[in-house]
């Protein structure tokens, strides 16, 4: 049956034009056709085949890994790819690997953190992969507070070098990927001491393995820290932990672009703004902004697809069931998901300006825009991971019953997906953070002008007074009505909270006590931009026959959802009233019935091939139930009639001879 | 013979096997020790492992019980009991789930030679999840539609023999399976789910169950005299399991989470002493605290639900149906949102968990995945609450005239809950029942109020309620957080003896109440009964509450009594020594057997060496 389409009908009812939208989605006709290459490339290479992940051991899964990524440097080289094509052949191969830590952190760190010289020596040797490196920053016992890291980097003058040691076990290093079984380097994070005096935390490079026969060096204890969520997921990484027994090495390998330590064992700061971290962290941060987005596409694609094929209930006169598609309670779980999709898209996008903003911002030394950029890229990550966690498990249940099979797809997009919310800034904590930034805006209110996704703040006075003046369901379709609810909300929470605060006389107790408030008006003031920056898309000029009415549309369900979903904190700031509110639930109402048509063509619009959807419910061209029974088979448990075990552990109880049995 | 810890790194075939072995190993023990059948009950739920026997004695044993005739009953039950037999329970199909009238399984009766004939005629009528079918169960309680004569007679089970009782092979006609690899390590994994496939297979016509309905010989369809709404007991029993079941899950998952909260420590460090307990984080008892209560919560509803199922079965013994149509929704609703919130819960406490919970010596990754289609099984959670909303539109519909009853009496007083407003002043005016009971009576009442006014609008009721499906979502979970709330609190008016423990509850009960209050302010706004003050004190009395749970959290998670091998969590772990037996459990993964990798000499070192191109992959 190969060559079916299940879907046809629903494709043919789409009211744009499809292949503009993956443009529009991938960002750039260039960035398309780089996204298109690669995927396909992947998806039609048999060593990259995924489907008995699950299946396989740890030690077996690990080493197929292995191969993997052996082939796709190989191809790498091979096509001479550039490192923007080799970055999409790595994420289309989907698999967690040593090779993410290499070119996402460790060469960018030897990069920004590494003098001159120091650049020159390491960073060609791990280009060409000739040592391999990994970023060993958290611990045991510790997490987000990077102050509170216990090992420790002491000088000895003598030797002119860094003794490197765990001093506790709960300083032992913990989860970096790569570390336990293949990298042969790392960047060591710990406390330098001189002469007994702490100097902060900064990063040392580390070898722990020999280049020779890759056995751990002397003083150096390697291992992996067990088993992860999920099947496949993470656990085809090998999260190490690593403990030092006084490992020396040369002064010259701290990395000593913004401090450095003599050889008389001086310490010194170079004349480098220590801002320059910043860019680097807005870029990272990007790319997760950027990942949410995909995620998030790949769970809404599978289910909006299965949505189409699966029926349940409303058969009239024997004649087949209601797609679940059509039901309203489906619609409203997964459509505001679909929106989501792309407005974490488009926010990526956006954020990838900022990157260049800052960039050039600090090439000037023009830091003043660095707190507002540090809060938003904050409150994004937070905002986008937490919403795509959550969406992937809402689509594995808008699946029904059969989500819950590995083969669906979903099990495994969740497990991989949530360290997310909890790696490069815990979401709660950076929450905290935006708060911080809010706080200090408004009560600078009088004398500073708020910048970027702040500016707004500086309208505060009268966002707090004027009230919302929408009085019929479709004046809720006007973006400037949209958007002042959702700045008049962030607003009055934050200048509610900061009368609160007020009251306490420690501020630090006051903001402890009163944190939880604070992450939500936090979460008011992300979500702000987010609203914001896909109204601002929508302003500019996208081609195609109907493209931007279907986005339009998607950005009107995204923040009407929110403003139901949030309706507490849109009534009680008193900006809304019950009426206004209810409005615009029925503005919703009918926004689901026009992305109903269109539904298949938007998930279809994010290009995402079978191979890498991965998913038996989400195949594009629906044929579900053969490929499901099909996959089923497949299952060890299969390869014979009677199961290992029944002879020993089943026969006997139906035999009424268990007691006399040996278990 | 019950260790657990190796789970996640067996492979399918294994995994199988060491459930096997235990589940024999299980029914050993309670033969030699002469367990009773609620102590059996238990020590399968301690094993905390699924497994064939959950099938055969949570649903094949009471079906027959249920649906089989007394000579039915007198064949099967002693051959059942004595394992003789091990059935499974086969209704949900591949293409089918919630909706049992779109089975497509047929049983024709062959007046002939007196017997059925199961049959599936499509591949979507293949029988698809029933535990236990796919490699152990010997029979199935297989759900068909009943064909006599040319003509659909409804759906109806039939007890098929699947395997030979000699060799264990499936017998002739019969495709039987396992449908693959389900989401966790261990988690339903040790389970054979299973596929299921008739090619006209024969079975005789007393093995049709058939208490309620008959096929004769002659071909002839009766009804006997018993009440059909019988089905509504076992109904009812079922969910009030599944409510219990909730509480057990939603409180490991907090018990290891409170436990490793006060354990790990995070930022806050002053003059370089250890850094703060990150329990002591109001972001922390925010996200925390409010689950505990929910623990606590839905223990108690889950009792007054065993209460429930008495009462209904007395009903039915003496035919009183009355209270019926009120149960049914009480239990569908209840059993909604217990399991939704322990779902959401359970994930919440690995993050509150940081990133350790990622690991599955956690135990709650593994905890995760085998309790989530607990939100599918048994009513999918927004069918459920879409029938909970049929009932209450017709219940609000039908005041003039019909005295609402039980959980829904409140309603009877809608003309005040509709006029009344909140009367509280204070943060402190929040800490007491009657203002409680009275908010939530109000949202739930003007909710459902306004449903009814909405729906009046449409021509077509059927598409009013299609069309404002989602909001009738909202109304129903409005009125089952009335339900848990008002249960709790009634349990409070008990003597409940033992120093503090009543002063310590009834904190709980105002924390799970007043957290849910915020978490829908929007609803207690909107419906006009709050003003955004009044919901902003409940706020700050939220915030009191949580200081007075904290020192005594981990004396409310160690309430619950479990052990560390049924927690089977190192961060959960009662002496709370985590970090040296996390550093230990690490070395047990298989990758620690060689310091220098499987797979390494292959594809890494000719990556090192830079002879790629030449090597062979």
């Amino acid at each position: 049956m190969e060559g079916v389409d299940y879907l046809r009908d629903e494709r043919s009812k789409a009211q744009f034009d499809v292949e503009t939208m993956k443009v529009a989605w991938a960002g750039s006709p260039e960035a398309f056709l780089v996204c298109d290459r690669m995927a396909k490339l992947v998806a039609n290479d048999p060593v990259f085949e995924k489907f008995s992940k699950p299946m396989l051991g740890r030690k077996e899964l690990f080493k197929n890994t292995l191969r993997k990524t052996a082939h796709a440097w190989k191809l790498v080289n091979d096509l001479h790819l550039t490192e923007e094509e080799a970055k999409w052949l790595r994420h289309y191969i989907d698999e967690p690997s040593y090779t993410d830590l290499q070119w996402e952190m460790f060469v960018p760190a030897l990069e920004g953190q590494g003098t001159e010289e120091q650049k020159k020596k390491w960073v060609p040797l791990a280009k060409t992969m000739q040592i391999i490196g990994t970023y060993a920053q958290t611990e045991l016992g510790h997490g987000s507070n990077v102050q509170g890291l216990e090992t420790t980097a002491t000088f000895d003058r003598q030797s002119d070098e860094f003794v490197i040691h765990s001093p506790t076990l709960t300083s032992s290093k913990w989860w970096p990927g790569g570390l336990a079984k293949v990298t042969t380097h790392a960047i060591v994070y710990a406390r330098l001491i001189i002469d007994g005096h702490f100097y902060g935390v900064h990063g040392f490079i580390v070898q722990l393995r020999s280049l020779e026969d890759h056995s751990p060096l002397p003083g150096i204890t390697l291992g992996d820290i067990g088993m992860k969520f999920g099947h496949g997921t993470y656990n085809t990484m090998d999260n190490g932990v690593a403990r030092f027994d006084r490992v020396r090495i040369p002064r010259d390998q701290m990395l000593m672009r913004v401090s450095q330590v003599t050889k008389e064992g001086k310490y010194m700061k170079s004349n480098v703004p220590r801002q320059l971290g910043y860019a680097t962290m807005v870029s990272v941060r990007q790319t997760i902004v950027s990942d949410a987005s995909k995620a998030l596409s790949r769970a809404v694609c599978i289910a909006t697809r299965y949505s189409a094929i699966r029926r349940q209930f409303g058969s009239r006169d024997g004649g087949p069931e209601t797609q679940v598609l059509d039901y309203k309670t489906q619609q409203s779980r997964l459509f505001p998901l679909v929106a989501s999709a792309f407005a974490f898209r488009f926010a990526s996008d956006w954020l990838k300006l900022l990157y260049t903003d800052v960039k050039q911002r600090l090439e000037v030394n023009d830091f003043s825009t660095l707190p507002e950029v540090h809060a938003c890229t904050a409150g994004f990550k937070s905002l986008t991971t937490a919403a795509t966690a959550e969406g992937i498990e809402e689509c594995r249940k808008l699946c029904g019953g059969h989500g819950y099979l590995i083969s669906s797809g979903l099990p495994e997009l969740f497990a991989f997906y949530v360290p997310a919310c909890t790696y490069e800034g815990e979401n709660v904590v950076m929450l905290l953070q935006v708060a911080r930034f809010l706080v200090k805006t408004v009560s600078d209110l009088g004398n500073k002008q708020p910048v970027g996704t702040a500016a707004y703040l500086g309208r505060a006075s009268l966002l707090v007074q004027k009230n919302c003046v929408v009085q019929t369901a479709e004046d809720w379709l006007n973006p400037i009505a949209i958007l002042e609810a959702f700045e008049a909300r962030a607003a009055r929470m934050a200048v509610g909270c900061c009368q609160r605060l007020a009251e306490f006389k420690s501020p630090e107790e006051g903001f402890a006590e009163l944190s939880s408030d604070l992450a939500e008006a936090s979460l008011a003031h992300c979500q702000v931009i987010v609203v914001s920056t896909f109204i601002r898309r929508l302003q500019q000029d996208i081609p195609g026959r109907g493209v931007k009415q279907a986005l339009e549309v998607l950005c009107n369900v995204y923040a009407l959802f929110l403003l139901h979903k949030h309706q507490g904190d849109f009534l009680a700031t008193g900006y809304l009233t019950p009426k206004q509110a209810s409005l615009a639930n029925d503005q919703l109402r009918t926004l689901y019935s026009k992305v109903r048509p269109n539904a298949i063509a938007l998930v279809d619009s994010f290009n995402h091939t079978d191979h890498y959807l991965s998913s038996v419910l989400g195949r594009y061209d629906g044929n579900v139930y053969p490929k499901l029974y099909e996959a089923a088979l497949k299952d060890p448990l299969n390869d014979s009639d009677i199961a290992d075990g029944i002879h020993q552990y089943v026969q006997p109880i139906l035999k009424q001879k268990l007691h006399s049995s040996k278990l | 013979a019950f260790e657990k810890f190796t789970r996640p790194m067996m492979g399918r075939k294994e995994l199988l096997k060491n459930t096997l072995r235990k589940a024999a190993h299980g029914w050993k023990l309670i033969v030699d020790h002469r367990l009773t059948e609620e102590e059996a009950k238990w020590l399968r739920l301690y094993i905390d492992e699924p497994a064939y026997t959950d099938l055969h004695w949570g649903m094949f044993i009471p079906a027959i019980e249920g649906q089989g005739t007394e000579e039915q009953k007198k064949k099967w039950l002693p051959l059942a009991q004595k394992m003789q037999i091990i059935g499974c329970y086969a209704q949900t199909e591949l293409g089918h789930g919630s909706n049992v009238q779109g089975l497509e399984t047929t049983a024709t009766f062959d007046p002939k030679t007196d017997e059925f004939v199961v049959h599936s005629p499509t591949l979507t009528s293949s029988k698809w999840w029933p535990g236990g079918l796919g490699k152990v169960s010997t029979h199935a309680l297989v759900y068909a539609r009943l064909i006599v004569g040319g003509e659909f007679h409804g759906v109806h089970g039939f007890i098929v023999q699947l395997r030979s009782l000699d060799d264990h092979s499936p017998l002739p006609g019969i495709t039987v399976g396992d449908i693959g690899m389900k989401f966790g390590n261990g988690a339903y994994n040790t389970m054979d789910n299973g596929v299921l496939r008739f090619d006209h297979v024969r079975i005789p016509r007393n093995q049709m169950l058939m208490r309620v309905t008959q096929v004769t010989k002659e071909g002839k369809i009766m009804q006997s005299n018993v009440p059909r709404q019988l089905i509504y007991g076992t109904m009812v029993y079922v969910r009030q399991t599944i409510v219990a079941d909730a509480s057990k899950a939603l409180s490991r998952a907090v018990c290891i989470a409170t436990r490793y909260s006060a354990v790990r420590r995070q930022f806050g460090s002053r003059d370089g002493g250890p850094e703060t307990q990150v329990i002591d984080y109001k972001t922390q008892q925010s996200r925390l605290f409010p689950l505990l209560a929910s623990a606590y919560a839905f223990r108690f509803v889950g009792e007054w639900l065993k209460w429930l199922y008495m009462d209904v079965k007395e009903r039915l013994a003496a035919n009183d149906f009355s209270t019926l149509p009120e149960a049914h929704a009480c239990t569908a609703g209840l059993k909604s949102i217990t399991t939704t919130a322990t779902a959401d819960g359970i994930e919440e406490c690995r993050k509150l968990c940081g990133g350790h919970g990622y690991l599955v010596s956690s135990g709650l990754p593994e905890l995760f995945a085998v309790y989530i289609p607990a939100c599918t099984y048994e009513g999918d959670n927004v069918v459920l609450l879409l029938q909970v909303a049929r009932f209450l539109v017709k219940t609000v519909s039908e005041l003039g005239y019909k005295k609402p009853v039980g959980t829904t009496a409140y309603m009877g007083r809608v003309a005040s809950l509709m006029q009344n407003n909140c009367a509280v002043q204070t943060a402190e005016g929040w800490l007491n029942p009657g203002a409680i009971v009275e908010a939530f009576e109000s949202r739930a009442a003007r909710m459902a109020v306004q449903c009814g006014k909405k729906l009046a609008k449409f021509e077509n009721p059927e598409e009013g309620f299609a069309e404002l499906s989602a909001d009738l979502v909202e109304a129903s979970i409005a009125h089952c957080q009335l339900i848990v709330v008002s249960k709790f609190i009634e349990k409070l008016k008990q003597d409940i003896p033992g120093k503090g423990v009543k002063q310590m509850l009834e904190v709980l009960c105002y924390v799970y109440a007043l957290f849910l209050l915020h978490k829908h302010q929007g609803d207690f706004l909107a419906t006009g009964y709050l003003t955004p003050e009044q919901a902003s004190l409940a706020n700050d009395q939220l915030r009191t509450l949580y200081s007075k749970v904290r020192p005594n959290a981990i004396t409310l998670v160690d309430s619950f009594n479990y052990t560390d091998h049924y927690l089977g969590s190192i961060l959960g772990r009662y002496d709370g020594n985590v970090y040296p037996k996390l550093y230990e459990a690490a070395w047990k993964d298989p990758l620690n057997d060689s310091d220098v990798v499987d797979g390494f000499h292959e594809f890494v070192q000719p990556i090192l060496k830079q002879k790629l191109r030449t090597s062979k992959l």
